[in-house]
């Protein structure tokens, strides 16, 4: 028992490396935004206020913010995390990723269809050859009400291109 | 002309048939997103907005009033059926509204939603078009300082005085004012953040932003958390319509939500959960059947219901009169009015009177649509609620990436959809809440603005920003927001750790 109470409080010492990570970004943000309008630094006019001032106020809040975050983090301020099961993840970011890269050569209703058919997958439908025709094919539909009627500029592929 | 001339005239170009279908488009499509699962307002507003790029600006603002009060709509009948409610204004609905529909008393629990919501609706949107005039004139006095003194209440508000950590929202709003500084300096032409980049030059879009933090962000969350089964669907079970006692219990509920929520709405206070928390509160005090609460109590559904579509209304008044969006929806609505290169505020009220009273006017309307449309039509959208999650999920993709690609067929934009869409999805594992993020995104802006015209008034001077007693007022009303719950909370989490480590022995 006493060893168990020993474990949690060494536990509960360590910080918490998610939060100091989640610290190092919003520096790292900061400093992006010192180095960019740097160079607007001569701009301020007479007045003293320019298109650096606001910029430089938010990179020293943000690095405010993460001196806060690291209290936190030692103190272990942050919720409980549920366990997140990265598999559908990268299903679904592949899903985006590969309409991001078929949109321009294949058109809207393929590169859409393949994003159909990988969210599916990612959410437990693994079936892709029954998934993507779906996908394809509802695009296709969508493409014709929006594109056709609404006239929203919806890339155009070998498949749109025979029905328009 | 009065205040009452101008309604006329508003319900006069509202009522053209044009202009009603384009409402009924939008009522009908904005209860259909709004009624699945995991999808809020705010969600709804921002993927249906590419649906109204090619209207003109009348017709368009008038189909967004319907998508608007439909999401709500929709939202509530979510919360009902499947206790997963798609927003937070929802959980007190669900609470509730889902006991009853377990009791086989979904149908009664699904009308005084609605028509609290009617009631509610109606009142609000009148009480908005006769304050808004008064609150224009007022804002005509706003100087810059003013003007930026209220934003920072807006963001304090928005971000830190409720939710569960000042840290966290304070973090997401700063994470969303440096979005917000990329682009051209709208002062000076100078580029900031841009890094050479053409596609950064005009800023980042607000509904890219908003559609990757809501629909992708929310996606990948909920596929994160694997399969845990399906969700229950509860069935509507017998009439749907309120007996003699349904209809005596639920009405002084609804009077009482409306007064409460509206009065949260307008202030800049925003979130509507607040005020269907305390409408709650305020049923569970004066019913005459306490028992029933935490059972399905119908006041329980009735208030909070109200109260939720009453702020929803309040809200549009900061946003019309004063162009300060204090939710997320409100946030995605404003970024609607910036396409068509239209700034709410007092001037718009002076400018183009005839769209903003089309719009106050086409919201009572969409109102009384909704009403007719869903009590006979819930059938269907419960249809909607039982899509399984792959499909469902595939086709909020789908619509998220439509309309991002409709604004702008760039790579670039999809790219910048999955890297915010990831970002959200982190932010959501850490517990930041995500509506801070666009609020700042388009607030920012603005409140850049007002800041540096105050301060190159007086040379660079800060403290001239407190010499305004309004400005000054405002700003001291936005340190309070910051500190009170910062030290609720200190006090709240003391109290939780004793009770835990009390559970423990």
């Amino acid at each position: 028992m006493s060893l168990d109470n020993n474990k949690t409080t060494a536990e509960q010492r360590r910080p918490d490396r998610a939060a100091l990570a989640i610290a190092a970004v919003l520096v790292a943000i900061a400093a992006v935004i010192f180095v960019d309008v740097s160079r607007l630094k001569g701009m301020a006019g007479y007045s003293q206020v320019g298109p650096a001032t606001i910029p430089d106020w938010i990179g020293f809040a943000l690095i405010g913010l993460a001196i806060w975050t690291v209290v936190a983090a030692f103190r272990r301020d942050f919720p409980e995390r549920e366990k997140q099961e990265l598999g559908p993840v990268v299903w679904i970011v592949a899903g985006l990723a590969a309409q991001m890269l078929l949109l321009r050569l294949a058109g809207f209703s393929i590169a859409t269809g393949v994003l159909f058919g990988l969210t599916a997958a990612g959410f437990g439908k693994r079936k892709l050859w029954i998934t993507i025709p779906v996908g394809i094919v509802l695009c296709l539909v969508i493409w014709l009400i929006f594109a056709g009627m609404l006239q929203l500029s919806l890339p155009a592929g070998p498949l749109e291109r025979l029905f328009w | 002309m009065s205040t009452f001339e101008f309604l006329l005239q508003g319900l006069m170009s509202a009522a053209q048939p044009m202009n009603l279908l384009y409402a009924l488009i939008g009522v009908t499509l904005g209860t259909a997103v709004g009624v699945l699962p995991g999808i809020g307002p705010a969600l709804t507003v921002a993927l249906l907005l590419p649906v109204t790029y090619r209207l003109d600006p009348t017709g368009s603002l008038i189909m967004f009033a319907g998508i608007y009060y439909g999401g709500m709509y929709g939202g509530s009948t979510t919360s009902i059926l499947l206790n997963t409610p798609g927003e937070s204004a929802s959980i007190v609905t669900a609470l509730e509204g889902n006991k009853m529909a377990r009791n086989g008393r979904g149908g009664p629990a699904l009308a005084t939603a609605a028509i609290g919501s009617f009631v509610a609706g109606l009142i609000a949107t009148l009480l908005l078009a006769f304050i808004a005039p008064y609150i224009v004139r007022l804002a005509l006095v706003f100087g810059p300082r003013e003007y930026f003194a209220l934003m920072v209440l807006a963001f304090v508000t928005v971000s830190s005085a409720f939710g569960d950590s000042t840290l966290r929202g304070l973090t997401s709003l700063f994470i969303g004012l440096s979005f917000s500084i990329v682009g051209i300096d709208q002062l000076t032409g100078q580029n900031r953040l841009s890094f050479g980049i053409p596609d950064l030059l005009d800023g980042i879009e607000v509904t890219t932003m908003a559609v990757a933090m809501f629909a992708i962000g929310e996606t990948l969350f909920i596929a994160a958390q694997g399969d845990k089964g399906p969700d229950k669907v509860e069935a509507v079970k017998g009439s749907v319509w309120m007996n003699a006692q349904d209809w005596a219990r639920s009405w002084k509920a609804w009077l009482r939500g409306t007064a409460i929520g509206f009065p949260i709405g307008a202030m800049p206070a925003g979130g509507a959960e607040i005020g269907t928390f305390l409408s709650y509160a305020t049923e569970k005090r004066l019913t005459k059947h306490p028992e029933e609460f935490g059972n399905g109590a119908i006041e329980g559904v009735a208030g909070p219901e109200a109260a939720n579509n009453a702020s929803a209304a309040g809200t549009l008044v900061p946003l019309l009169t004063l162009g300060l969006p204090t939710t997320a929806t409100a946030a995605i609505m404003l970024a609607g009015f910036q396409q068509y290169g239209l700034q709410p505020g007092p001037l718009l009220f002076a400018t183009n009177p005839q769209l903003v009273w089309g719009l106050i006017a086409s919201l009572l309307i969409a109102n009384l649509m909704l009403l007719v449309l869903n009590l006979p039509l819930v059938g269907l959208w419960v249809k909607l609620l039982t899509i399984p999650k792959p499909w469902l999920y595939a086709g909020i993709l789908l619509f998220a990436t439509l309309g991002t690609i409709g604004a702008n067929p760039s790579v670039f934009e999809l790219g910048m959809l999955l890297t915010f869409g990831l970002l959200g999805y982190v932010m959501r594992v850490f517990g930041y809440p995500i509506a801070p993020v666009v609020v700042g995104l388009i607030l920012g802006p603005l409140a850049e603005q007002q800041l540096r015209r105050a301060l190159a008034i007086s040379q660079g001077d800060v403290t001239v920003l407190f010499t305004s007693p309004i400005a000054a007022v405002l700003l001291v009303l936005a340190a309070l927001a910051l500190v009170v719950p910062l030290i609720l909370r200190a006090r709240g989490r003391g109290e939780v750790l004793s009770q835990m480590a009390a559970s423990e022995d």
